[in-house]
């Protein structure tokens, strides 16, 4: 269990960000608390932004904004969530945990732990998201992805471009609640594809060669096999790297196939 | 420090440790009905509603809960017992540790899904977690809950 | 028969309290005051304590004691909760110098809130001489590391040990010549098989409070499935006369045979007699995965020869089986690995059966529901499986041509002879429901999904044969109402409930006039305790043996009231009368209440006691369809069929539930349940984050039906249900998955990863 010493719901950002910069090592910024608690983290400043209104789900000027407190159901839920990308945030988090959990845990925890078995961000890559930081201002997720954490800004939200791009989403899991041994999230928008795999265990990356194999024309299995290829795979206790290579062939064709199958469609 | 959390609609002023979770206060103050399964937020168990809503009260920090309503099983006594008697009806509460969380789950998937499918049942409810019974007696007293729908006959909310 | 109570679907006693939230188990009643107790675990899988320094921790406020191996009773004694003399060896003292696993007792802490002692604990400095943990137990035996060199080791009869070696048990049980038998045979099949130490994981983890009464008396309430045998261990351990010591078991959270080892008694019990204060502890789900015990990790070696008609002519089975740390059941569940997998095909043939049971480092296993059986069940019957397909034979076939009968003996099983058995039909009715014909040995569902069937058969036990003990008082009472004491415990099984039953149906009485008592050693008649498939056979038939004695002192009692000859009177359950004259009669609530009051009183109660000389096993046969995705390995079983001959019925409801449950665990066993450990000893799967066990979604809506046989030694015909139930889908998934993919995988669990794997090399 973590300790707190000091527990705050600042009144604004400013509050918020200048409590933060007190001491970013000691102070943290409370997403669901879900995975925070497990650790033995001893916060001095404990951060609470739920009376901030950032749980609030919006499409404004041609983008989708999930807020950093709008929690994991709300994504199962929400209709201007489900009726985009062909339901693929809704689908890649229904299979954590449970409801109760998932009304738990945040779009921001989520995002900023940047976590190898977060389905979340495997999707929200494929999806070309952004993240808005306090202070770091918008930057594509995918660069957010690829930096180390610090904890010295805070996450406010997550902006997708509402431009009406098809997706699917795949993933294998031991039990059908359990973190995914790998997660695979394809999108593709007037014939450029992405497509990203998660859980390999390492956090999730883009995969260019499958994109480039589908923007080619070489079809889902040539991708599926090039995202195997491309991307390194690792062994933890849910599988070894050989195995996961192989499901990454595997998951990438289908969701390739399927995000197909709804372009006709 | 000092928080206003609303119990089964009775109001707790009190002084609390900044990292106690909402389980450990509700069962300080009595709320039984509470179990704590695991310490992963993995087990369901410890199940209760905060504005309506089912969270795991192992990982919702009982600050985050300062000026909000907190509803267990013992502030929907009568409802419980209705889908209880169903339970008991298949044998499915076996050690009965599990039923509370499961219990808020399920009253609060009533709520929230209308005329959910089997599948929808399930997913709803797959982080409540049991150990003795396989699930399969739930699934019948669930089946035979929505079917009869007693809380319209009770006139439950 | 015609049965009112018996053989019914009746709800539990508990379960409106139970469903209803209430307080009613060991946690919920911890008195106010209590000392919290917690337990520092040595963070290494060998070592000997050099020193430990607390003078700084005993100093923070709040800090009642804190105790190290310096201040334990030098006793040495075993956590099985077996009856005395256990066949378990005595390797323990509460702390000691030497630690054997990540995760044995340093020091137990005590302290006035969980803050002081998590903090006390941080302050406690142990210097460690570290050793060379064994970690791998197929590399146990006659290792250069000696696991248990204590001079002190003790054990009450020899069960084939030798600690020098890491030799825990070891042993061979043979009929015939099974090499000559083996050679004469046309085909054999032989493979070696692999089950992990599963978790029991049972949803309230393990946890205690003591206290001393006003007559200085050391109380413990405990979460235990074995209130009889606690009371005698943990005054064994604390160097205490029994009389001094009381236990009580409130409702129990589950058990699944973890709660037959005490597992957190004698840490708040030390406490409380240190300091005189009540005291608690409360396993963190972390602790109850890596300090407590588990199912036995093994290793199957079987070998099965049969003539080209199927006809079974040797059986031979060797098992290594990983006690961990301690022995705990060590010498006992290896004997059902063989003596209840081979006595279902060595009807016609020679047998051998061999054993080691060795220490490692590694967490003490102990009991869990199967108890070996299914280990054992795991490996002979993926090996039968094997055996009809090399023969061309359908499974089932094979099966019912080897099968024991009734009215014979039974020599694999200890020559017991087989008195029910409807295993054929639980055969029969299982391929109709599951689709057998239309069905095996697959289904291709589409270019990449296969669905394949699989199937298993097994048996267990119905209690210990002449060692289990029930004993049952019943009470009437002042207002014709009974008590029914029995100290079986109930963990969520409604045993109390199904014991109400038999007396409600002797007594001829509804059930609410019958309550039950939960166990208090002080009150309770003695009881070995609930495990071993025992309480519906054994203490069951001490119910019926005590209500038929009470209801015969009831007619006597009123036909003195009556003035009539006792041959004469008959007790129906409201009254008793005169059978030549039924209006002259007097109603029971008369009788009991005259019972109590003035002259002539005789309060009426019956105790009666029963251990059985047999153990007549439940029969289970099991059916797996299982989807197996052919490109991505993985698999999901989408019906499970399994039809159980536990002779009569007792609770319709309550039985089903416990198959349902037993296949659940099972299934889990099969595909998802792992324990793994690092290099250094350190268990890995150490919570529901990473040990997997089944969610609803992971599951069919599992398929129960009964093929009842008469069991004449049962009370009602009844046999045993709550472990048979949890052996078959192993093999069958396993059997499953071969079918749909060609691919056997031999060691549990069987993961995408192997199918997928296991496929392409």
């Amino acid at each position: 269990m973590y300790t707190i010493k000091s527990y705050v719901f600042p009144e604004s950002l400013e509050e918020a960000d200048e409590l933060l910069r007190r001491d970013c090592r000691s102070s943290a910024i409370l997403g669901g608390c879900c995975w925070l608690k497990m650790g033995h983290r001893r916060i001095r400043w404990a951060i609470d932004l739920t009376r901030l209104g950032l749980d609030q789900i919006e499409v404004k000027d041609g983008w989708l904004e999930l807020g950093a407190s709008v929690t994991l159901h709300q994504l199962e839920t929400h209709p201007d969530v489900t009726s985009r990308f062909d339901g693929i945030l809704g689908e890649s988090v229904s299979h954590i945990v449970g409801v109760p959990f998932r009304n738990c845990a945040t779009v921001g925890g989520s995002v900023f732990s940047r976590f190898g078995f977060s389905d979340l961000t495997c999707a929200l890559l494929a999806l070309d998201a952004t993240v808005v930081l306090y202070r770091g201002g918008e930057v594509p997720l995918a660069q957010f992805m690829a930096t180390p954490i610090s904890f010295d800004d805070i996450l406010l939200k997550v902006r997708i471009r509402d431009d009406g791009r098809r997706a699917a989403y795949q993933s294998a899991r031991r039990s059908s609640t359990d973190f995914p041994t790998m997660a695979v999230a394809v999108s593709c928008l007037d014939g450029r594809w992405t497509v990203s795999v998660g859980a390999r265990p390492a956090r999730a990356v883009r995969s260019e060669q499958a994109a480039r194999c589908l923007n080619d024309g070489l079809g889902a299995a040539a991708a599926g096999q090039a995202a195997a290829e491309e991307l390194t795979y690792g062994t933890d206790l849910r599988a070894g790297a050989d195995y996961r290579r192989k499901l990454a062939a595997v998951l990438v064709r289908r969701a390739a196939e399927q995000c197909m199958e709804e372009n006709k469609g | 420090m000092k928080v206003k959390i609303t119990v089964n609609g009775m109001l707790y002023n009190k002084h609390i440790p900044n990292d106690m979770m909402l389980l450990e206060f509700l069962r300080k103050y009595g709320y039984v009905s509470v179990k704590r399964g695991c310490d992963t937020s993995n087990c369901g168990l410890c199940t209760v509603w905060v504005e309506g809503k089912p969270v795991l009260s192992c990982s919702y920090p009982a600050a985050r809960a300062d000026g909000k309503n907190v509803t267990t099983l013992e502030g929907v006594k009568n409802e419980a017992a209705s889908f209880g008697r169903y339970m008991t009806e298949q044998g499915a509460e076996q050690c009965g540790y599990c039923s509370p969380g499961f219990i808020m789950a399920v009253l609060a998937m009533r709520r929230e899904l209308t005329n959910p499918t089997e599948e929808e049942i399930s997913n709803y409810l797959a982080g409540n977690l049991c150990r003795c019974s396989g699930y399969a007696g739930q699934t019948r007293a669930l089946r035979a809950w929505l079917h009869d729908k007693p809380w319209e006959k009770e006139g439950q909310a | 028969m015609n049965l009112k109570f018996v053989n019914q679907a009746i709800p539990k006693l508990d379960g409106a309290a139970l469903t209803g939230g209430k307080g009613v188990y060991t946690e919920d009643m911890v008195p106010r005051d209590c000392l919290v107790v917690q337990v520092l675990r040595s963070p290494h899988a060998f070592a000997r304590i050099k020193s430990i320094r607390k003078d700084a921790a005993s100093r923070v406020p709040g800090i009642a004691c804190i105790l190290t191996w310096e201040d334990v009773p030098q006793i040495r004694y075993t956590l099985a909760g077996q009856s005395y003399p256990e066949p378990s060896p005595y390797d323990r003292y509460i702390l000691e110098r030497t630690v054997r696993y990540v995760g044995d007792p340093v020091a137990i802490v005590a302290g006035r809130d969980k803050d002081c002692v998590a903090k006390a604990m941080r302050m406690i400095q142990v210097k460690y001489d570290l050793l060379e943990p064994v970690l791998d137990f197929e590399q146990a035996l006659d290792n250069p590391t000696v696991i248990h060199a204590e001079e002190d080791y003790f054990h009450h009869f020899d069960i084939g040990g030798d600690p020098k070696r890491n030799l825990v048990s070891s042993g061979c049980d043979a009929c015939g010549d099974v090499e000559a038998a083996m050679a004469a045979c046309d085909v054999v099949v032989e493979g070696t098989y692999y089950t992990k130490a599963n978790a029991q994981a049972m949803m309230e983890t393990f946890r205690t409070y003591t206290y001393m009464d006003h007559n200085r008396r050391l109380n413990v309430v405990s979460s235990t499935q074995v209130p009889f045998h606690c009371r005698r261990t943990i005054a064994h351990a604390l160097g205490l006369p029994k009389s001094m010591v009381r236990v009580v078991k409130p409702r129990i959270g589950g058990g699944f045979g973890a709660k037959q080892t005490l597992v957190s008694e004698l840490f708040p019990a030390l406490v409380t007699l240190r300091t005189g204060k009540p005291a608690k502890i409360v396993y963190t789900r972390k602790e109850s995965f890596q300090a407590s015990n588990s199912r036995h990790q093994m290793r199957v070696h079987v070998k099965v020869g049969a003539m080209k008609d199927g006809t079974i002519k040797a059986v031979d089975m060797h098992a290594l089986s990983n006690a961990g740390a301690y022995g705990e059941h060590a010498s006992t569940t290896i004997g059902l690995v063989g003596h209840k997998s081979i006595p279902l095909y060595a009807r016609q043939a020679d047998f051998r059966f061999s054993w080691e049971v060795v220490y490692t480092n590694t967490m003490a296993a102990g009991a869990f529901r199967g108890y070996g059986a299914t280990q054992g069940c795991f490996a002979m019957e993926s090996a039968i499986n094997e055996l009809a397909e090399k023969l061309n034979m359908d499974p089932a076939q094979l099966r019912l041509m080897n099968l024991p009968h009734v009215g014979e003996k039974m020599p694999a099983y200890y020559d017991e002879p087989l008195t029910s058995c409807s295993l054929p039909q639980c055969i029969a009715r299982g391929m109709k429901m599951i689709g057998w014909k239309e069905k095996y040995p697959c289904v291709r569902v589409d270019d990449h999904r296969v669905r394949g069937l699989g199937m298993a058969v097994t048996m267990q036990g119905s209690g210990i044969s002449a060692i289990d003990t029930a004993s049952v008082t019943i009470k009437l009472n002042d207002d014709g109402y009974y008590t029914l004491m029995i100290g079986a415990t109930d963990m969520g099984t409604g045993c109390d409930t199904i014991l109400a039953q038999m007396a409600a149906e002797i007594l001829n009485c509804p059930m609410e006039r019958i309550t039950v008592d939960g166990v208090d050693t002080d009150h309770s008649p003695f009881d070995t305790g609930s495990y071993a498939s025992s309480t519906t056979y054994v203490t069951g038939t001490a119910v019926v043996k005590a209500c038929t004695e009470l209801s015969e002192k009831i007619a006597a009692e009123g036909a003195r009231r009556l003035n009539i000859h006792p041959e004469r009177a008959e007790f129906d359950g409201d009254k008793v009368y005169d059978r030549t004259h039924p209006e002259t009669s007097i109603t029971l609530n008369q009788l009991a209440q005259a019972l109590v009051v003035g002259e002539g009183t005789q309060w009426l109660t019956a105790t009666a006691s029963h251990c059985s000389p047999t153990s007549p096993p439940p029969f289970m046969a099991g059916f797996a369809e299982v989807e197996v995705d052919l490109e991505t390995g993985e698999s999901k079983v989408v019906d499970y069929v399994g039809v159980v001959d536990c002779g009569t019925v007792v609770n319709k409801n309550l039985a089903r539930v416990q198959a349902e449950g037993g296949i659940a665990q099972g299934i889990g066993m099969a595909l998802l349940e792992d324990i793994n450990y690092d290099p250094k000893g350190q268990m890995v799967n150490s919570t529901f984050m990473t040990y997997k066990i089944p969610c609803r979604t992971d599951l069919p809506e599992i398929r129960v039906d009964f093929e009842e046989s008469y069991e004449p030694n049962g009370p009602f015909g009844a046999k045993s249900i709550g472990e048979v139930v949890i052996n078959t889908p192993s093999p069958a998934i396993a059997h499953a998955i071969y079918n749909a993919t060609g691919v056997r995988v031999r060691s549990l669990p069987i993961t995408a990863e192997k199918i997928l794997m296991g496929r392409d090399v």
